[in-house]
């Protein structure tokens, strides 16, 4: 009989190995179901983890990665520190589009005004949309006692009829020739969030999304407030008993994953995506929530787990348009990686035993 | 010569790591009252799972009556008349008596049949109990009547207690001891598990010492003084803890007209509660589990707030302050619960050293953490409290109970507090763990601390405290001069018998 047995501490090599060992076996599994489809297994895998890198075009492909992680490890990070403490903000997504509406916003009220403070004036309208629409849950938690989980998620649904409405409305192009959408902002050098060295794809998006790794490392490790949010996930009773304030510590995750995603959506939308529309937002959010697992809930697991995730986002699209891969099919994939992920880790704090149980 | 009801031969149990029982043999006779004795860990716990069919042994065997005795279930040995009352209840409290006993039944009657029986049984056995009371709403003593009427409906050869008295005030222990010699003198017999050594002598005919898994010696309890039991126990000559006399100075704590609401649905309120506390005083504060023991220390240590002046310090209000600043003055606490409230589990030693030393150790300066600094503040706990772990890397969830236990009142004692509030502090921990924490609480009081002592182990408190005050239902006792009160005293500060009757048999 197979069992499991619970280790007396968890196995930090086990806890290094299962993100590896959670890839290997979707590569597996990913490459039966390919294989199932009807499509060469190895090939498609190759082509998901190779060819956006070292492949014949990967001089366009790599500065994708870059675009692509940067805002889902921004967003991760600032969830990781909520899901650390238990207080889950699920609406990363809405944050994200509010983020760049109010980023959007405050740079056209100057257009088409060229001056060096409308992009930091826009930088803190994003984190600050971002915040303001985390702060509802968060507010309606402490009174209230409501469920961060339905409404930072329902919040998602509100931002983007938001979203909606701006593009068709208040921030909507007037030289557009009636199409919903606002100005192109990369062609508006104030408020364009250019690469800063052309080619790499590293915009300032990026920047920023390292420079919340390295405040999210030393937060978490050397920081009192991190100290309690790792407190509170681990034993709240205990850090009751060690004097942390349950409603500081909510508004402070919330406020903070709301601001981080907020700035992701500002970057986007000054940046890759160039314009607020009706369809702005691809679900950087909720991917996030991915990452965020992926890489452990520690910063420097989402930053390598950002990373792999924008790379199967590219090397699905390529497979999709090589193989003709269905799209549905990369989806499956990149939820084995989650499933995977989630099931070795178990192996974290357990361990096999073959044998009888024991009656303790 | 007579057989034995059940004889072990050589049982023995091994589980990774640890032999719970190495090769224990004895025998319990007919209608006698036999004795396990032994410290948390000594091997009690798996034995008697074996004998109820919990457990199967590795090695050895079990005779009943000669005959070859090898349950596989509990079903088993119940159907062979074993039967047993464990130390934790197994009871829905949302369910009347009556209701959880036919839970436990394989063929239950007709519920008002079943009432009657177990109004017969009750009153036989001097047990009153009323089959239609919720079980939420009896006191712990009422709760074990439930499982021991449970046990006796079935009729049993053996009956099984698992440290019995843990949970009953000494006026409900005699109600109960009355019981055990009235099933005695029927021909049942009992295998009696404790750790406390006065109530062995009075009730046990045979005793059967056991020590780190193996049967170190037997004796009869009543020929024999309670300081050798104990040193068998133990294996080795037991340090009593010294009190030296102290001088009181002024009053530390103060504690007045204190009345906070029930946490929970099956919380307990506390209602009116006074005390005082001076420096270097040890305020010892008994009753049975569950009468506002979590919610007095919870009110203390700042995890509840209350009014700013019903808690004083140095007759400053600090009713409004949280844990973090009564720290800052001085005010430390020892929770009950070690993992999960007093230690974060999964944490190592270190964190757990940060948790509530970060103020008064100074590991915290603007926000930032000096983990240095706290890998020593742990090490240094580790080795003033003989803390057997490899290191202060280790997560808190490794360390045995007793360990654990001295490092989280160690950590709190090397942060020199002026009022420290413990409870449960030798709870679930060996002899020679116990009686240095106790030492260290009687050493700290020698330096002029005042120390709260909240404790379900009597003799705990009569060792150690200078006054005593009992816990009944949230409402505390006016707080006596500890030396020369008698345990019926005590005994009616803790709620007598919490009206139950001492039924006439």
């Amino acid at each position: 009989m197979i069992r499991l047995e619970k280790r007396p501490q968890p196995s930090r090599a086990w806890s290094m190995a299962t993100p590896l060992v959670a890839v290997l076996a979707t590569m597996l599994f990913g490459g039966l179901l390919f294989a199932a489809l009807g499509k060469p297994p190895v090939e498609a895998i190759r082509t998901i983890f190779w060819e956006p890198l070292f492949g014949e075009f990967s001089f366009y492909y790599r500065p994708q990665l870059l675009v692509k992680g940067a805002p889902l490890v921004l967003i991760a990070i600032g969830l990781s520190l909520g899901f650390r403490a238990g207080i889950w903000n699920i609406g990363a997504e809405g944050q994200y589009i509010m983020g760049a509406i109010f980023g959007a916003g405050a740079g056209l009220a100057f257009y088409p005004l060229e001056a060096f403070y409308i992009f930091p004036i826009m930088v803190i309208a994003g984190a600050f949309g971002g915040w303001l629409w985390a702060m509802i849950p968060a507010v309606l938690k402490t009174r209230f006692g409501t469920n961060e989980i339905l409404v930072s998620l329902m919040l998602v649904y509100v931002a983007e009829q938001f979203l909606a409405s701006v593009s068709l409305g208040l921030l909507k192009n007037p030289e557009g020739f009636g199409f919903p959408g606002s100005r192109n902002l990369q062609s508006w050098d104030a408020a364009h969030n250019a690469e800063l060295i052309a080619g790499t794809g590293m915009h300032w998006g990026v920047v920023a999304a390292l420079i919340a790794v390295i405040f999210a490392y030393v937060l978490l490790n050397r920081h009192m407030t991190g100290y309690h949010i790792r407190l509170t996930g681990e034993a709240p009773r205990a850090a009751k008993f060690a004097g942390v304030n349950p409603t500081r510590l909510v508004l402070f995750c919330l406020g903070t994953s709301g601001a981080l995603a907020g700035l992701a959506g500002m970057f986007e939308v000054s940046g890759p995506s160039g314009q607020i529309s009706i369809d702005f937002n691809v679900g950087y959010g909720f991917t996030a929530i991915i990452v965020a697992f992926l890489g452990r809930l520690h910063p420097v697991g989402i930053l390598l787990a950002g990373g792999l995730m924008a790379l199967t986002y590219i090397g699905g699209d390529i497979a999709q348009s090589n193989l003709q891969l269905p799209a549905a099919a990369i989806q499956v994939f990149q939820g084995m990686l989650l499933f995977f992920l989630l099931a070795f880790d178990l192996l974290t704090n357990f361990r096999i035993a073959i044998g009888k149980p024991e009656v303790a | 010569m007579t057989v034995p009801l059940l004889s072990l031969q050589g049982l023995t149990k091994a589980y990774p790591g640890v032999v719970a029982n190495d090769s224990v043999s004895f025998d319990i006779g007919e209608g006698e009252v036999h004795a396990l004795l032994g410290e948390n860990g000594a091997g009690k716990s798996t034995l008697v799972k074996m004998i109820y069919g919990l457990v199967k042994p590795d090695s050895g065997k079990m005779l009943l009556r000669g005959q070859p005795f090898e349950p596989a279930e509990p079903r088993a040995a119940r159907a062979d008349g074993i039967a047993m009352v464990f130390q934790h209840f197994s009871l829905f409290d949302a369910l009347n008596v009556a209701e959880n006993i036919a839970l436990g039944m394989e063929n239950p009657p007709e519920l008002r049949d079943l009432a009657a029986r177990i109004r017969e049984v009750s009153e036989t056995y001097g047990l009153p109990l009323d089959p239609f009371r919720t079980v939420g709403d009896l006191s712990a003593g009422e709760r074990q009547r439930v499982e021991i009427i449970r046990c006796l409906l079935q009729d049993p050869k053996l009956l099984i207690m698992d440290e019995p008295t843990s949970v009953l005030t000494p006026q409900e222990v005699d109600i109960l001891f009355k019981t055990l010699q009235k099933l005695q003198s029927e021909g049942t017999s009992i295998l009696y598990i404790s750790h406390k050594l006065e109530e062995i002598r009075t009730l046990c005919d045979h005793a059967t010492i056991l020590r780190l898994g193996k049967n170190v010696g037997e004796c009869t309890p009543a020929e024999t003084s309670a300081r050798d039991m104990a040193e068998m126990m133990v294996g080795s000559t037991l340090q009593t803890p010294e009190r030296g006399s102290r001088e009181f100075g002024g009053v530390a704590m103060d504690i007045s007209g204190l009345s906070v609401p029930a946490p929970s649905a099956f919380g307990t309120a506390l209602k009116n509660v006074h005390m005082t506390v001076r420096k270097g005083e040890i305020l010892g504060i008994g009753g049975v589990a569950g009468n506002g023991q979590d919610e007095l220390l919870g009110v203390l240590s700042g995890e509840v707030l209350t009014d700013a002046d019903a808690v004083k310090l140095h007759g400053q209000p600090v009713g409004r302050l949280g844990p973090t600043a009564r720290r800052r003055l001085g005010v430390l606490a020892a929770p009950e619960e070690r993992l999960g409230h007093a230690a974060a589990p999964d944490m190592s030693l270190t964190e757990n050293a940060m948790l509530t030393g970060s103020v008064r150790e100074g590991l915290e300066k603007n926000g930032f953490l000096d983990w240095a600094a706290t890998k020593d503040f742990a090490e240094r706990i580790i080795k003033a409290f003989d803390v057997r772990t490899p290191g202060p890397g280790n997560a808190a969830r490794s360390l045995s109970g007793g360990n654990l236990q001295k490092f989280v009142i160690g950590r709190e004692v090397l942060q020199d507090p002026d009022v420290l509030v413990v409870n449960q502090p030798t709870w679930g921990v060996d002899a020679a763990a116990a009686a240095s924490i106790r030492q260290s609480l009687l050493d700290l009081a020698a330096k002029g601390a005042a120390v709260i002592c909240i404790s379900q182990d009597l003799d705990e408190l009569m060792e150690i405290s200078d006054s005593f005050a009992a816990l009944n239902e949230g409402r505390l006792s006016a707080p006596r001069e500890a030396a020369g009160l008698t345990v019926d005293e005590i005994g009616l500060m803790m709620g007598g018998a919490h009206g139950m009757e001492v039924a006439h048999v």
